[in-house]
């Protein structure tokens, strides 16, 4: 009986086998690479604002329609304090544009977290168990959210540019890959580390893990799961809130709605990963990415719906998603 | 008998518009292995998640250790040094056996002396030390659920069923490691409905049914008392080694 913990490799070499089937399909190589880096740096983005979505939704089963809020609130705060760095953003030196975006991104993680704190403490944990409860609530905190955001920063979409040393291009021969979206797939990689680092190195990772399986279990050991379950909560908000500034400079503007329109391709994610997993939400998120590059280019009238067709068709070859969380 | 460690009086339990447990009271000697036995339904499983606080009793009072626990949340028990299995063993089967077991312990790691004890019990959980909990037969599975509540001495141990499903060979290996159990003087209640198993290892009994205690003594006398047996526990002569 060979029991040793492994890891299931097919659905990452789905993501490998979906590069390479796309290849023929797009004809040419540089186009191809120039859009599997665009799709690459989408589902690192993507998997920086639902990684803590999940767990939330794994570790206490809350399903929250507000995550989409703290992806806002994060951009906004990135926002305020980029364009008051504009000076550091507009030179075309690296560093000169790290010493803005790293505070940037500082608050956007601090407010984001901050707004995740008050919402579990204050819309969340009266409505545990009740799953159509937290719909209602967590659907109105993002709509009352996004009223707050108009009050705050105002109703009009503030244009972002994006620092001055990521923007363009780097060419290799004929293929052009744009220096931003090299850095929203190293900043993905380092969060993606990160987490996983801590999910398989560290106790608390352990009892996160633990916790996403058999909260109750957990409990009988002698461990308070609401206090884990707030500091995955608020550390899944603040991530929410990175993914926000990355996206925002991605698209070169931010809006009160961003969060909300970010929240389909979200759950889209989080559930072809399987609910609970940040391993599958890291696959699923790469999947997606790939796939809404790939088809936008190769049948762009498909575009819209490649991703519901991708969540069926992950569905029907594993129901429980990509890497089920065994509940017990 | 020996001084109660735990005590339950006039308990009872509501789960939803149920009323399960009605009027609950026994007490489980400190230092012996007391088994809870009963038909299915009777409410032996509502009991022991109502104790480890799981399900809120909603009158009357549980002490353990002269203390009221009834209204304490489920880690605050279990930091007082009552360990639960649950019936459906609660493995975090996308753990390894050694991750499974260090959640366990309130020391950062392990002791090393009191991990050879276990695989003594049960050599498995070395053999398969760092394999998937989730892989392991049923047998094993249950095996993990005990030593996971052993890994570190406790005061009261709360076991539901732990026989439930398993092979005749591997319930004769719970038998032996419970034996063990009882030389270290730890204070046990088991649910049970094998009776075999129970009357091989029990020093007191209680019997369920229909939410309330109906029978509670020695369990060598009832052992001995067939009629009271039947009357008690509906056992067919089949029933009876």
């Amino acid at each position: 009986m060979n029991t040793a913990r492994r890891i299931d490799w097919i659905p990452l070499a789905l993501v490998g086998a979906l590069m390479l089937a796309a290849l023929p399909l797009v004809g040419s190589a540089p186009t191809w690479v120039t859009l599997t880096v665009a799709g690459l740096a989408m589902g690192m983005m993507v998997f920086m604002m639902a990684s803590g979505l999940t767990l939330v939704f794994g570790l206490m089963d809350v399903m929250n329609f507000a995550h989409g809020a703290f992806i806002s609130v994060g951009a906004y705060a990135a926002a305020s304090v980029l364009l008051s760095m504009r000076a550091s953003m507009q030179e075309p030196s690296v560093a000169a544009n790290l010493s803005a975006m790293l505070p940037a991104m500082l608050a956007a993680i601090a407010l984001a977290g901050a707004l995740g704190l008050f919402f579990e403490r204050v819309v969340i944990r009266p409505v545990y168990g009740d799953h159509l409860k937290q719909i209602l609530v967590t659907v109105g905190g993002l709509i009352v959210c996004e009223q707050l955001i108009h009050v705050v920063w105002g109703p009009d979409i503030i244009p972002l540019p994006r620092p001055a040393a990521f923007t363009g291009s780097i060419i290799f021969g004929d293929v052009a890959i744009e220096r931003y979206r090299m850095l929203a797939v190293l900043v993905g990689l380092a969060v993606f580390a990160a987490m996983w680092l801590l999910l398989a190195r560290t106790r608390i990772g352990l009892l996160i893990r633990a916790g996403v399986e058999n909260p109750e279990m957990v409990e009988s050991l002698g461990y308070r799961i609401r206090r884990l379950f707030v500091g995955v909560f608020v550390a899944g908000s603040g991530l929410a809130g990175l993914g926000g500034v990355m996206w925002a400079m991605y698209q070169e503007s931010v809006n009160a709605q961003m969060g909300m329109q970010m929240m389909v391709v979200i759950f889209i994610v989080i559930i072809i990963g399987g609910l609970g997993s940040v391993g599958g939400c890291f696959v699923g998120a790469l999947l997606v990415g790939l796939i809404a590059n790939y088809i936008g280019y190769v049948a762009p009238k498909l575009a819209l719906g490649s991703n519901i067709l991708l969540m069926v068709l992950v569905l029907l070859w594993r129901p429980n998603g990509l890497y089920p969380v065994g509940k017990s | 008998m020996a001084e109660a460690l735990l005590c339950l009086a006039g308990v009872n339990t509501h789960i939803g518009q149920y009323h399960i447990l009605q009027g609950v009271d026994f007490e489980v000697p400190r230092g012996s292995l007391t088994m809870l036995l009963g038909r299915n339904g009777a409410g032996k499983t509502t009991c022991l998640r109502t104790v480890m606080g799981l399900w809120r009793a909603s009158a009357g009072s549980i002490r353990f250790d002269g203390k009221d626990v009834t209204r304490l949340p489920t880690p605050d028990l279990a930091r007082l040094g009552i360990a639960y299995v649950p019936e459906n063993m609660g493995i975090f089967a996308g753990l390894t056996v050694r991750e499974n077991l260090l959640l366990a312990a309130r020391e950062k790691a392990l002791d090393e002396k009191r991990l050879e004890w276990i695989f003594g019990l049960f050599p498995a959980m070395k053999k398969f030390w760092n394999g998937l909990a989730g892989t392991l037969s049923g047998g094993q599975k249950q095996m993990l659920a005990i030593s996971r509540a052993i890994v570190e001495p406790r005061r009261l141990l709360l076991v539901d069923e732990p026989t439930k499903g398993l092979a005749p060979a591997i319930i004769a290996n719970m038998i032996e490691a419970f034996k063990e159990l009882k030389r270290t003087d730890t204070t046990i209640l088991v649910v049970e409905q094998n009776f075999h198993f129970a009357r091989s290892l029990g020093d007191t009994v209680a019997v369920m049914d229909a939410g309330r205690i109906v029978h509670t003594g020695a369990m060598a006398a009832l052992a001995a008392d067939e009629a009271l047996q039947t009357r008690l526990l509906g056992l067919s002569l089949e029933a009876r080694p």
